[in-house]
């Protein structure tokens, strides 16, 4: 099969009132990453916009953004989902044959709405939304029961907070880079037990784009491609009763088919680094067990080893991750910019010496119900 | 180049105006059950899903995930895509992508609304800019309505001209297509006494709101007539989403977006002469105004011919063209399945198996979506002797 490139990115810093609006952070994001590329609107031929209703508090709120990103002037079309999903259906237009420099753009304000009722939405409206499930509460769910099965502790769930709020100071877009302790996240105030404020991200504004492009194209007109070598993506079952929350088969689903199309046998070693989504501190661990990168319930054991500390083996979340700012939609996306910064040698400060292969992964829905993971390779 | 891609399966709901007995899983498991029983294929075989809708009708967040109660997409992979009212046939369009991309041999594409559980114009309202077009141009009716006022101004149409689709496509769905929502004949003389909504559409000019599903289920060429013994092949497809406020687009009496991804997905299916070659068309007419000021978008007649075209006859089931043998929208209209019904109906018409409502020997079908500002999305399906 044809391989797709990523040839652009693009990200504005993300902060929790970001003064712009949706689409002047649309505009912003557009013009990064076609700079990135070096290219100019008039070359972009089709595009994909990532926006939600909800968190836009706009009906076809795709229309937001539509002008900014360019989209008015090409075929376009729109996700409602996580910017990881924008990319695949990118992908989906290129490998038609039927379009050629594709641009994707994701982005979200949370600050403008109420998260607490957004995220109550997703929930049953009959049987669950009266219990007052939410994002934060539903993962303390998941958390308690992850925890409980594993013996995964508050502790070891502490130092992913710990390591992300560190490297996110290296990071100039994030939006909470914190020198804190382990006593300090769980001194935080509770939120949901075992969910305390240092385990959970933040609400934050911003936006993300990428430029993908065949690979002819992408030889001929970029420097730096990364090669998108694998994607996956996939669902588990709806209601949280229905599902055993610690489990991850669901994601391991979805990275089985990006590894296969990577050619990826050994992820633990084969993987330079990776950016996953971790809206809350337990996520990161239960993620790395899904993602391959330890058996199951040993992401604790891994965490204490200092694995994916910047200076281990495989630094997960260099850019301070999703507990350092989470612009839901654009959130995933993010995660695809910096696995293409990592692999470009582009990182900066927070650069993973030697990176040539990344993971990204995004998520969708409540307490990871959809999953969808990339392999980036230079 | 991507692969072919041919729809093998469709199913929908019998729609209606508000469905008590179902939710809206239950709405997207009737139709998902229907297009996988056309098919004889079972979830198994399916290898993504796309999936769409509008949020606000519902008011259900990331029904991505949700849907998958409906269809069984427990383990499947999952994509949401939301476009306002071009969401149906934006989602055929992304199912054709999914398959087109080699990614995925068999992909299911599902629409749904249940606008009973809605206010519909009030959640339409919030789609309009909010600062400069939301307290004029809120919910579907008024940008129609002025589009067809400019365009009787412009070129001579009549309320009366719209009356004759409005005709024209009731009847049908009274008299062929037991899914269809509203099913009762109407004469020109009744549309005329309907009440204004907002001058010049009348009551009867207008799409009702409506529960319902469809399903379609789209494979691979090479896979195609195995599962369909007569498949119906995707030629060409096309988009435009042009505008983003309404001021830009009503005041150019026709539907501009419409011209622009017609002429796309008739290059890709290399038609030169729509009128002709095109043998029927599902047509997204949310107001049976529409009916007449569209034609010229899609080739189908000159610049301000739509009135002369209308009422020649040639559109209706007995004519040279026929529009909507569905009934179309202002028969149905279960907004985020409506495009997705008209990419169905049109492959129904190509497979032969449109029962009833069926035009004779149809190689070639249309289906356009509309929505979102003036949006317009096209399909264009063929039969078998299209196949290489």
């Amino acid at each position: 099969m044809e391989k797709v490139a990523i040839i652009g990115v693009g990200q504005t810093r993300y902060e929790r009132n970001n003064p712009c609006s949706h689409d002047e952070m649309a505009f912003e994001v557009t013009n990064k990453a076609l700079e990135d590329a070096g290219l100019t609107i008039a070359d972009i031929d089709n595009s994909v916009t990532c926006t939600n209703d909800f968190w836009d508090g706009r009906t076809i709120s795709c229309m937001t953004i539509t002008d900014a990103t360019g989209s008015s002037r090409v075929p376009t079309t729109n996700v409602e989902g996580d910017g990881t999903y924008g990319v695949l259906m990118g992908m989906t237009r290129i490998l038609s044959g039927l379009h050629d420099i594709t641009l994707v753009v994701a982005q979200s304000k949370g600050s403008i709405g109420e998260p607490n009722l957004i995220t109550n939405a997703i929930f049953d409206p009959v049987y669950d939304r009266i219990l007052g499930l939410d994002a934060v509460n539903s993962a303390a769910l998941q958390a308690k029961r992850y925890m409980t099965k594993y013996g995964i502790t508050e502790g070891q769930c502490a130092r992913v907070s710990v390591k992300n709020h560190k490297n996110a100071k290296k990071n100039p877009y994030a939006q909470l880079p914190l020198d804190i302790t382990v006593e300090d996240v769980l001194s935080s105030r509770p939120l949901a037990d075992p969910i305390k404020l240092l385990d959970a991200s933040p609400v934050s504004d911003g936006a993300c784009a990428v430029i993908l492009a065949r690979e002819s194209d992408a030889k001929r007109i970029c420097r730096k491609p990364v090669w998108i070598k694998g994607v996956g993506h996939c669902s588990d079952m709806y209601h949280l009763g229905d599902r055993d929350l610690s489990d991850v088969s669901v994601l391991q689903t979805a990275v089985k088919k990006a590894y296969d199309m990577a050619g990826i046998k050994d992820p633990k070693r084969e993987i330079h680094v990776a950016e996953v989504y971790e809206a809350f501190s337990y996520m990161e661990l239960m993620w790395m067990e899904g993602l391959g990168f330890c058996e199951r319930g040993r992401a604790g054991k891994l965490m204490d080893s200092g694995f994916t500390q910047m200076e281990g083996p495989l630094p997960v979340n260099p850019s301070g991750g999703v507990l350092s700012a989470h612009p839901v939609l654009a959130a995933g996306l993010a995660r695809i910019v910096e696995g293409v910064l990592q692999v470009r040698g582009e990182a900066e400060d927070r650069q993973v010496q030697g990176a040539s292969v990344a993971l990204a992964h995004g998520i969708e829905g409540a307490c990871g119900q959809g999953h969808c993971v990339y392999v980036l390779e230079r | 180049m991507g692969n072919r891609v041919s729809i093998v399966g469709v199913g929908q709901t019998h729609h209606r105006s508000k469905n008590t007995e179902c939710n809206g899983q239950e709405l997207i498991g009737i139709a998902v059950r229907r297009a996988l029983e056309s098919t004889g294929l079972t979830m198994n075989d399916i290898d993504a899903v796309v999936v769409g809708n509008m949020d606000h009708f519902e008011s259900i967040n990331y029904v991505d995930m949700w849907s998958v109660m409906g269809f069984g997409g427990y383990m499947k992979p999952v994509l949401k895509v939301t476009t306002g009212g071009t969401t149906g046939s934006a989602v055929g369009h992304a199912a054709f992508y999914h398959v087109a991309s080699g990614l995925f041999d068999v992909v299911l594409a599902v629409g749904w609304e249940q606008n009973s559980e809605s206010d519909t114009t009030a959640a339409i309202v919030t789609h309009c800019e909010p600062l400069i077009e939301r307290d004029f141009y809120g919910g579907a009716i008024g940008g129609l309505a002025a589009q067809y006022s400019m365009y009787m101004d412009k070129y001579g149409a009549t309320e009366e001209d719209a009356a004759l689709v409005s005709v024209r496509d009731r009847c049908n769905a009274a008299r062929y297509n037991p899914y269809a929502h509203l099913r009762k004949e109407i004469t020109v003389e009744e549309v005329m006494n309907s009440a204004y909504i907002s001058y010049p559409l009348r009551l009867l000019h207008m799409c009702p709101r409506s529960d319902g599903a469809c399903a379609v289920i789209f494979a691979r060429d090479d896979k195609a007539e195995a599962i369909s013994g007569k498949p119906a092949r995707v030629l060409g497809v096309g988009s435009s989403h042009r505008s983003t406020y309404l001021g830009d687009e009503v005041g150019l009496a026709g539907l501009h977006s419409l011209e622009i991804a017609a002429k796309e997905a008739y290059n890709m299916a290399g038609i030169t002469d729509p009128y002709h070659q095109i043998d029927v068309a599902e047509m997204y007419l949310p107001a049976a105004s529409a009916g007449v000021s569209w034609m010229e978008g899609m080739g189908f007649c000159d610049e301000g011919g739509g009135p002369e075209f209308i009422r020649s006859g040639v559109t209706n089931m007995d004519g040279e063209l026929p529009i909507n043998p569905s009934g179309g929208v202002i028969s149905t209209n279960c907004i985020g399945a409506t495009g997705l019904i008209r990419i169905g109906e049109g492959a129904l018409q190509v497979m032969g198996k449109a029962e009833a409502r069926q035009v004779p020997n149809v190689e070639i079908a249309a289906a356009t979506g509309f929505g979102g500002c003036f949006w317009s999305d096209v399909m264009i399906l063929g039969s078998s002797k299209y196949l290489d």
